[in-house]
């Protein structure tokens, strides 16, 4: 089983989907959590308190991940209470669908603010506890349409493999600092995100499935925990994909 | 009270792991004391740590020697 015990770990965007089912587990697997978020206070707050319940270590924390000065803060926030950082999820993400020919720049500049800004933002902000620390653990949540291409994501898909990149280039600039990176590329999981899509999209999608059915938050939860544990300790640079078999 | 350069000089010893010796006011990080670029950010954080004062990544790009290091820390205190 993948121990987390002593770890401190801050995953942003975890006040709802994906992100909240990682804070939950790594604080199963006895990390301290911080559970950022950019809106939902209640949500986060919620979060937290159902890992209390659990008898974990959580405390939410509010700040735009592409804002370098509320990230900073939320740093020392987590050093303040915790005593270390341990582990990076850069899990906070957005959409704003639409065809590349009718796509606003704001709609492009939004996304690829949070998406890939933001990881790069967070990413910079504990590198330095990390490094003094020599060792820590960054994992992305990037997503497999960032690999294959998506007909009316251009936005997000390029933030995406954006990400992988970025992803490789940490890897490769903190490996010899015993900090690693690895990116967690998820096809379609059911959350808020995807429960928009609209039913064609959805059936469209399900086709493209050959485990013929769309994953779990809980599912991806469990790829990011193997990522930030010991089990994964010569591992970095990689992007796992958790797509049901979508790309292969 | 140990001097500025006594202090810049225990940080690179133990960051770099060279020898008291070579820790010479002109000599260059990268090129005398075999500091890599990631080498320089770790020093200059361990010098922010040591002296409790921030070096902008601009002043941090001027230092390439040790007196570099040890002059600009001179003059912030003063
Ligand atoms: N669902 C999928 O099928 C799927 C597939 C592949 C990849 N992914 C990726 O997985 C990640 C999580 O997706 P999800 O489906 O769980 O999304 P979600 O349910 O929409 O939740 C998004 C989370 O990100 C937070 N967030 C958004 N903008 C932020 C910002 N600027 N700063 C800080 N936090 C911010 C939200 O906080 P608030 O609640 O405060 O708004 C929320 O907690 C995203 O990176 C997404 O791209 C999802």
């Amino acid at each position: 089983m993948s121990d987390l015990t002593g770890k401190t770990a801050i995953i942003t965007g975890a006040s709802r989907g994906i992100g909240a089912e990682i804070a939950k587990r790594f604080a199963e697997a006895g990390a301290n959590v911080v559970v950022n978020y950019s809106g939902s206070q209640q949500k986060a707050e919620a979060v937290v308190e159902a890992i209390k319940q659990n008898g974990g270590e959580a405390i939410a924390v509010k700040a735009n991940v592409a804002d370098a000065e509320a990230v900073k803060a939320m740093v020392e926030e987590t050093m303040a209470a915790f005593g270390s950082v341990d582990i990076l999820v850069n899990n906070a993400g957005i959409t704003r669908d639409n065809l590349m020919m009718r796509m606003k720049d704001d709609e492009w500049d939004d996304v690829i603010n949070t998406n890939l800004k933001g990881v790069f933002v967070c990413t910079k902000a504990v590198t330095r506890q990390m490094m003094k620390q020599r060792s820590g653990r960054i994992v992305n949540i990037a997503s497999i349409v960032g690999v294959m291409g998506n007909a009316g994501q251009a936005n997000y898909v390029a933030s995406k493999a954006g990400v992988i990149g970025l992803t490789k280039t940490t890897a490769r600039e903190l490996a010899s600092r015993g900090i690693t990176a690895n990116a967690v590329a998820p096809g379609f999981i059911t959350t808020d995100m995807t429960d928009q899509l609209n039913e064609d999209i959805q059936k469209s999608m399900m086709s493209q499935i050959p485990l013929g059915r769309f994953g779990k938050p809980e599912e991806v939860a469990k790829a990011a925990l193997f990522l930030a544990s010991d089990e994964a300790s010569y591992m970095t640079g990689q992007t796992l994909h958790l797509d049901g078999g979508m790309v292969m | 009270m140990a001097t500025v350069l006594e202090r810049v000089t225990k940080v690179i010893v133990d960051r770099l792991g060279v020898e008291e010796n070579e820790v010479k006011l002109e000599a260059s990080f990268t090129g005398d004391l075999g500091a890599d670029s990631l080498d320089v950010v770790e020093l200059v954080m361990e010098l922010e740590d040591e002296f409790d004062m921030e070096i902008s990544d601009e002043d941090a790009e001027g230092m390439a020697t040790v007196g570099d290091a040890v002059s600009y820390i001179e003059k912030k205190q003063a």
